[in-house]
């Protein structure tokens, strides 16, 4: 909403000292969302004068028409002679009346004018356009041509009314009344302590039995239909200067003064109106549901076929207009031809609901829907007929009609009632019954009552319907900057969860790791999955689909973080960053089985559990995966020596990080899957309750899907279920008991077919050690077919032996590691080393 | 030892002379002194100390002397020995202490050589950002709650007093998940818009009272560009007790400002309007960098700011009591607060960020900065 100060100054007495800054300063205070105080005319200087054309010269020659033309600018340029100027405009003739700007002068946007030679003569200022003095658009397309009765010379920049603040308003979907000089200027009053000139406050005629005939079959739609019939207009008649220029400055296009009129009266009062050719009117109006499938021509030309819900005004042959919306183009007033002389006037109130769906439905936001979307003063409706009216007879020389027609559907005022210190228990502040109630008053409410106050709020406040309404009525006037600051006194907490912990933890170990955190969109498409080499059948290619995704190219949610991290270490790598390793941890979403509509329940009451159950049941499974990629070097070379590319065996590290954070055994095995490299590609598993559950995978990419997707050579990932590697956590660590014997070491390097993985050997040598074996490490992987045989590898391994109780004999350090090897021998085929 | 020489008069033995044995002295003591390393004064050592060294040889002539003489040679020669050992053995002090200060300086290496065998890692700031909010109130006994981000439509609208035609549930730009029927059908189900269905969740799992906050990725139809994402992050706080306020509100705004921003920070409220809670406001906290300096100063410009003095930074507002009602919380018992605002927003302003496409994009550039904790 766009508010004009000068026009604000109307119905409060505003001090005059006051800027819009000032004023937007007490209606932010007050609420209302100033959002900017826009300076017109701030740079604009005179010399700006009413001439009249005197004689006009057509240039011939120039690429365009050119006319050069002696203006009368009276005594304004000093010498009382026609003033020389060349224009490009032809929208005028000679004896108009325009407006001149004289050398001397400075025009919006820093234009100074001179004196100055063009097309071959010296032009001595310009004929102005509404753009150039920064009015906005007027309809005229040219130069404006003012009314004959201004005299020449008379100053433009004060009948232009070109200085001025206006203030711009966001007004929240509550604050219906703010749509209107009257709302604001309520607000400002109270804001200043000033008295209110409510321009609704009009003496209106009863209505009567010979008022234009309407009928409304759907009094919940429409409660209020008052018309009026104005007979006698002039067509020939336009719309005033100053009319115009606050229709301007309120964002509005001036059209014609029929419809200026009723654009100015809801501008002033919030209520839209509409105006109809009496003539092309056939029968009663009438307002009703639309048959569905109904045809309705809006005033914009578009056709629309109309819902069952939609709400209509109708005559005798059917919809003339969509209600509270946008009129029909069969009835509108005759703006070009003038032919319009006869008007009904329409001042309904519709169902705020009811306009919403129906703007929505039709993809048309209006000035009108806008505003009963937000709630209309319904009492206002015959005050702005009868503004109309008056501003018809007045600027149009129409007469009014003596019929005076009111529909009107019964309704009480909505009545609240409150404890007198609600707001201050609100609040956290005392201010006492005196308070509340005067500031109720002066927002428009009744108050009644002592310790409990019987509230009936005013007609323009729909919004206002429950306790905290009124108490933030209160709260707001007295004003929020003057709330105390205390602080409530939460119990004890019981800090972050294990599983809050667990994430951090992650998050700090992999980045300690040397891991960048690298969160991606969730947004996925189809082919992703077949760039990653993904069975047609794999269960991940099962997604969540968005009905109105930002690109069709990605319509889904990501069942895998691979793609989004994938595409963040290629845009990286193009950034010339090539020694990458990052991470992410983020949801995917897997649709459930069967796939269910999630219900809308009440809300004035609990849900039960099995309602909140049915919603839970609709929704996606969103587990938590923590996902690694890694290409180029994982060390640097340097100073030190070389330098060590990131390889598989990185990527699987990520993955026992993670395991080791969450305090879970991982098992890594072989494994085979969609994007990774099949020679590897480990599976990650771990136990829950005694089963094992395959929770990711973590290798070296497949080369294919590198050369797909553009990637690095040798780029790996890893990527895991968080939530069931956080299942499968054992608990709290238990504290080992550390022996002070000696430590015994014997080494052993055994043979065995390539085949055979490393983890199998050493769970054999471990099984096999018993219980003596304090630990275990692979220190060489040795392969050489000369001396070890095809197809055979050597692993040579670091037992450390200890007791509790005492210093173990070489004797038992060796039997132990025997028992070790030949368990080996026995599970694996290992054979020992030289032996 | 030689043997003893029955025929050769003792007192006449050349080497044990007090002038020899002094002279053989004096030449250890000068050998040792000239030594110029350890090895030097190995060989001198050898020399003079070693068995054919003249001492030695002196030495081994007192048992060829008269009983009556021996004990004085002996003595000589003895205190002799003594004194050429000791000096050996203070020269060899000298020369290590020499060596090991050689060593060292040998040793020393160019303290500047850069580490960066593995480059180091960082967390995302959107996340450090979110803890370090999240972790103010946990402080204060506040606990932090999670939901899903794709969510039913009851608990992100409904629940929160967006009935089906409040034109707030217009104002914002919801993506729809696809329903059952396919092509485009209802499903209820959206992704969240906001953090608050999880505390419509919280309202209905706990019993109050109630103190959480919940951060969280949300997700709008924007596109992306400089100041808006489709995907972002927000924090947000709830509180339900009994007697609870909107001074208790404006405190714990302060006091989150106070401690992410300083303790010379405040908070401004604005009445504004959002479904879920009434009364309803914006707030702003005092503009970090100029205090509020830079308003109608333009010699000051605070590009902080905009030398508005105030940084606008979320909703906030008390519990609708219809949300209460919604959520199984008696209102007649219970009040409540709720505040959230925008973390890439925060990002912004407190770590001068300038284009939200940096946020988003993964670059590694941009996020190591910023370590491990915000």
């Amino acid at each position: 909403m766009r508010v004009p100060l000068s026009w604000l100054r109307e119905y409060v007495d505003l001090p005059a000292t006051e800027t819009g800054r000032d004023v937007q300063a007490k209606l932010i205070a007050a609420g209302l969302e100033v959002e900017t105080v826009e300076q017109l005319g701030a740079d604009l200087k005179g010399p700006l004068v009413v001439g009249q054309v005197l004689t006009i010269e057509e240039l011939e020659g120039f690429k365009k028409p050119i006319r050069f033309c002696t203006v009368d600018v009276g005594t304004a340029n000093g010498t009382g002679e026609p003033q020389e100027v060349v224009c490009g405009a032809r929208n005028f003739a000679v004896g108009d009346k325009v407006v001149v700007v004289l050398p001397g002068a400075v025009l919006p946007g820093n234009f100074a004018i001179a004196a100055r030679k063009t097309y071959g003569r010296t032009s001595h200022g310009m004929i102005c356009s509404g753009d150039e003095l920064g009015m906005g658009d007027d309809g005229s397309g040219g130069i404006i041509v003012l009314p004959p009765e201004h005299e020449v010379g008379t100053d433009a920049i004060e009948l232009l009314q070109l200085v001025d603040e206006v203030l711009d308003i966001a007004v929240t979907p509550d604050r219906g009344y703010a749509l209107s000089l009257r709302g604001v200027a309520r607000e400002a009053a109270i804001a200043y302590g000033r008295p209110l000139l409510d321009p609704a406050l009009l003496d209106v005629p009863g209505p009567n039995a010979f008022g234009y005939p309407v009928q409304v079959s759907d009094p919940l739609g429409c409660d209020r239909f008052a018309a009026r019939t104005v007979t006698g207009l002039d067509s020939e008649a336009r719309s005033p200067i100053w009319l115009k220029r606050r229709l301007q400055k309120a964002g509005m296009r001036p059209i014609s003064l029929a419809v200026d009129i009723t654009n100015y009266v809801m501008l002033e009062l919030g209520q839209p109106l509409h105006a109809y050719d009496r003539s092309r009117v056939q029968g009663a109006i009438g307002v009703r549901r639309a048959a569905h499938g109904e045809k309705l021509t809006t005033l914009d030309g578009v056709v629309r076929t109309l819902d069952a819900e939609d709400l209509v005004i109708t005559d005798d042959r059917g919809p003339i207009g969509l209600a509270g919306v946008m009129g029909g183009a069969h009835t509108e007033i005759d703006d070009t031809e003038g032919t319009t002389t006869e008007v009904v006037i329409e001042a309904a109130h519709f169902d705020a609901i009811s306009i919403a769906r129906t703007s929505r439905r039709h993809k048309l936001a209006s000035e009108a829907s806008k505003r009963f979307e937000r709630g209309v003063d319904p009492l206002a409706a015959s005050a702005a007929a009868q503004r109309t009216v008056d501003l018809l007879v007045l600027l149009a020389g129409g007469t009014a009609d003596a019929g005076v027609t009111e529909v009107i559907a019964p309704s009480a005022p909505h009545t609240i009632s409150i404890p007198a210190n609600h707001p201050d228990k609100v609040a956290g502040v005392d201010y006492g019954r005196e308070t509340v109630v005067r500031r109720l008053q002066q927002v428009g409410c009744d108050v009644y009552g002592q310790d409990e106050l019987i509230v009936t709020v005013p007609s323009w406040r729909p919004d206002l319907t429950d306790p905290n309404d009124l108490a933030e009525e209160v709260i707001r006037l007295e004003g929020y900057e003057n709330l105390p600051s205390t602080l409530p006194k939460p119990p004890a907490g019981l800090g972050l969860t294990e599983r809050q912990r667990l994430h951090r933890r992650i998050g700090r170990a992999l980045a300690g790791a040397g891991y960048v955190e690298a969160p991606n969109y969730p947004f996925i498409g189809e082919p992703a999955f077949d760039q990653l080499g993904l069975a047609a059948d794999d269960p991940n290619r099962k997604v969540v689909k968005l009905v109105n995704p930002l690109s069709d190219e990605e319509p889904a949610l990501r069942t895998t973080l691979l793609p989004g991290l994938l595409q963040a270490l290629r845009r990286n790598d193009g950034r010339g960053s090539h020694d990458l390793a990052l991470f992410e941890t983020g949801l995917v979403f897997h649709p459930q089985e069967e796939l269910r509509i999630a219900g809308r329940l009440p809300v004035d009451r609990r849900p039960t559990d099995e309602e909140i159950a049915s919603l839970t049941a609709a929704l996606p499974v969103q587990p938590r995966h923590a996902a690694v990629v890694l290409a180029g070097a994982r060390e640097q070379a340097g100073w030190w020596g070389k330098g060590r590319p990131a390889d598989w065996a990185d990527a699987i590290e990520a993955a026992r990080t993670l395991a080791r954070e969450a305090g879970t055994e991982l098992l890594v095995r072989s494994g085979q899957y969609g994007p990774w490299h099949p020679g590897r590609c480990a599976e990650l598993a771990v136990r829950v309750g005694g089963a094992e559950q395959v929770i990711g995978y973590a290798g070296e990419l497949h080369p294919g899907v590198l050369k797909t997707l553009g990637l690095p050579a040798r780029t790996c990932a890893m990527e895991l279920d968080l939530d069931a590697l956080e299942q499968a956590s054992e608990g709290l660590p238990k504290g080992p008991k550390i022996s002070t014997f000696p430590v015994a070491t014997q080494d052993v390097a055994l043979v065995v077919d390539k085949v055979v993985p490393h983890s199998d050997v050493e769970a054999a040598l471990r099984e096999g050690a018993g219980e003596l074996l304090e630990s275990i490490r692979l220190f060489d992987v040795y392969e050489n077919s000369e001396q070890l045989g095809e197809d055979k590898k050597s692993l040579a391994y670091a037992l450390r032996f200890r007791a509790a109780d005492r210093t173990l004999t070489v004797d038992e350090a060796s039997a132990a590691r025997d028992a070790a090897v030949s368990l080996a021998a026995e599970r694996t085929g290992a054979v020992l080393r030289g032996a | 030892m030689s043997a003893p020489n029955k025929s050769y008069d003792p007192v006449e033995v050349e080497a044990l002379k007090p002038e020899e044995i002094e002279r053989m002295r004096d030449e250890a003591l000068a050998a040792f002194a000239a030594a110029g390393d350890l090895d030097a004064l190995q060989e001198a050592k050898v020399a003079h100390t070693g068995g054919t060294s003249p001492l030695a040889l002196a030495n081994r002539e007192i048992g060829a002397l008269p009983p009556h003489a021996k004990a004085e040679a002996g003595k000589r020669v003895g205190q002799a020995r003594g004194a050429v050992n000791k000096a050996f053995a203070a020269r060899q002090t000298e020369l290590e202490a020499e060596r090991d200060a050689r060593v060292l300086v040998e040793e020393a290496v160019d303290v500047t050589l850069p580490h960066d065998r593995v480059p180091a890692g960082a967390r995302h700031p959107l996340t450090t950002m979110m803890e370090r909010v999240a972790d103010v109130f946990v402080s204060m006994g506040y606990e932090v709650a999670e939901g899903p981000e794709v969510e039913a439509e009851w608990f992100n609208f409904d629940a929160l007093n967006f009935g089906p035609d409040h034109p707030a549930r217009q104002m914002q730009d919801t993506f729809f998940v696809e329903g059952p029927t396919g092509d485009h059908g209802e499903s209820g189900v959206v992704l969240r818009t906001h953090t608050s269905p999880v505390q419509a969740r919280a309202m209905l799992d706990r019993e109050p009272p109630v103190y959480i906050v919940c951060p969280g990725r949300v997700y709008r139809t924007d596109e992306l560009d400089a100041t808006h994402t489709p995907v972002f992050h927000q924090i947000e706080l709830l509180a339900i007790d009994e007697g609870l306020t909107m001074a208790d509100l404006k405190g714990t705004l302060d006091h989150m400002v106070q401690s992410l921003f300083g303790s010379d920070m405040k908070t401004r409220l604005r009445p504004n309007y959002f479904p879920f809670t009434e009364p309803s406001a914006e707030m702003d906290m005092l503009c970090y960098v100029c205090k509020g300096e830079s308003v109608g100063n333009p010699d000051r410009p605070c590009r902080t700011c905009s030398s508005e003095g105030w940084i606008e930074l979320g909703g906030c507002g008390m519990v609708n009591p219809r949300v209460l009602v919604a959520c199984g919380v008696d209102p007649q018992k219970y009040s409540g607060f709720a505040f959230g605002f925008g973390i890439e927003r925060m990002l912004m302003f407190r770590h001068n960020v300038e284009d939200m496409r940096d946020m988003v994009e993964g670059d590694v550039r941009f996020t190591r900065p910023f370590g491990m904790e915000i």
